[in-house]
């Protein structure tokens, strides 16, 4: 198994680094396209807001090596937005990868945005990436966009509405909250991702 | 359902974690990573990291340190103290920190909180405000609490500083009520209400705990999203699994 972290200047890839190492799985930071093209397991971090991320990602000529990925993606995070259509958060074009539009939490009185904090998990669709989740399993989320419930929805959270946590089509996945920061509920997910 | 979080606070020196009593005469308590592999264990949701001298004494963050927490922590942590720029807060992120919170830096300069936002997102700036309550009835802020020979009071009300930090793009309030800090007297209620009803992003409800029923009056009463104690826990008077089984029985929502 040969797994790389995406470099595109996202702030949480140590923490994701870490994680995968306590899964015994030493990951190569790169943004280099012939090594995350010869990966076996890609994920795409991102801690940070939708333009400067894809920014980042187009100046690096990124965008459409990840658009042409085979293997297993994992966009965590911001990273799970970018795999998206667009993002209303700063009105982003992004990778188009799974069909849906990132959306601001709606403005209602009494919800706190940004939804941070550990909220429980639901599976909508029996996925191997998903097939370690437990009733009532929690993970820690911190973020104002999210991606709404559609087909491509494996496992959604509540917060004032049903957003989707988990996604998947095809080779993509992505994860709103953030594993390597979920005790073993998130350590379980990315042993999953890595399964795959 | 979105669970209330129990967060303990590790005020750091030197590379230790040190517990004083109303801001003053800090004792060790323990080693950082220890420290926080226990809260970690025990069911902490998150953890808090407050270089306490580094802003009176005008330096960064140690970033060694952040990185050995990150490297075996698998909840999120908020790293607090010193944070001057968007550079020193890339720093500390890079490092492994989830969240960075600014306190005295943002007194100084209030812009700092919208650079941070721009630069990282409102999710990771926290705004950490220490309050107290003047002789005139009015709740006012105090700078460079981790130094009582510096500690300033500011003409800066409270509730005021609370609103601007949110419209320059706080994600999150940690409100430090240091007249209940490190007595054990409860949380302040009537204090953490008021910033309530004008707090409209995750607030966190710190000083004051000693027992299991303040943290439930807290919830209850203030509708805080998470509450913040130190010396509780260093000393093992409260522990994080039987507290999170009163707040559980008391019908507050927390995670198992």
């Amino acid at each position: 198994m040969s797994v790389v972290l995406v470099d595109a200047g996202g702030t949480n890839i140590g923490s994701v680094r870490y994680a995968l190492q306590r899964l015994g799985v030493d990951a190569q930071l790169t943004s280099d396209a012939a090594a995350i093209r010869a990966a076996s397991h890609v994920i795409l971090p991102g801690v940070g807001a939708a333009a400067p991320g894809m920014r980042r990602l187009n100046e690096a000529g990124l965008a459409d090596v990840l658009r042409g990925l085979t293997q297993p993606v994992l966009g965590v995070c911001l990273g799970m937005q970018l795999l998206c259509e667009s993002s209303e958060e700063g009105d982003t074009t992004c990778l188009g990868l799974i069909p849906a539009t990132v959306q601001h939490f709606e403005r209602r009185p009494g919800l706190r945005v940004p939804h941070m904090g550990w909220n429980t998990l639901t599976a909508t669709r029996t996925h191997a990436l998903t097939s370690g989740l437990r009733d009532g399993d929690s993970a820690y989320f911190v973020h104002s966009y999210a991606v709404p419930v559609g087909d491509y929805t494996l496992a959604s959270c509540e917060y004032g509405e049903s957003f989707s946590a988990v996604i998947g089509r095809n080779n993509f996945f992505g994860m709103q909250f953030h594993p390597e920061r979920s005790a073993s509920v998130g350590a379980g997910l990315l042993a999953g991702f890595l399964a795959l | 359902m979105l669970s209330r979080r129990i967060v303990p606070c590790l005020d750091v020196r030197d590379g230790q974690v040190v517990k004083g009593v109303r801001f003053r005469d800090h004792l060790v308590v323990g080693e950082i990573v220890d420290l926080a592999l226990r809260y970690r264990d025990e069911g902490a949701d998150e953890l808090v990291f407050y270089d306490i001298t580094a802003s009176p004494e005008g330096r960064r963050v140690d970033r060694a340190w952040v990185e050995r927490v990150a490297r075996v922590i698998d909840i999120p942590f908020c790293v607090a103290g010193g944070i001057r720029s968007v550079e020193d807060a890339r720093d500390v992120l890079h490092a492994g920190a989830d969240k960075i919170s600014i306190n005295s830096p943002a007194l100084e300069r209030p812009e700092l909180i919208g650079e941070l936002a721009d630069a990282f997102g409102v999710q990771c700036v926290v705004v950490g405000i220490d309050s107290l309550r003047d002789e005139d009835g009015q709740w006012r802020v105090r700078q460079y609490t981790g130094d009582p020979s510096r500690t300033r009071a500011l003409a800066r009300r409270t509730m005021d500083w609370l609103v601007e930090a949110q419209e320059r793009g706080a994600g999150e309030i940690v409100l430090n009520c240091m007249g209940t800090d490190g007595v054990r007297g409860g949380y302040d209620l009537a204090q953490l209400s008021e910033a309530r009803a004008l707090c409209h992003v995750p607030l966190v409800a710190s000083g004051g705990a000693g027992t299991p029923e303040h943290f439930v009056d807290v919830f209850r009463q203030a509708d805080v999203d998470a509450a913040l104690a130190a010396s509780v826990f260093h000393s093992g008077d409260i522990a994080i699994p039987s507290l999170k089984q009163t707040l559980r029985d008391s019908g507050i929502e927390v995670r198992s």
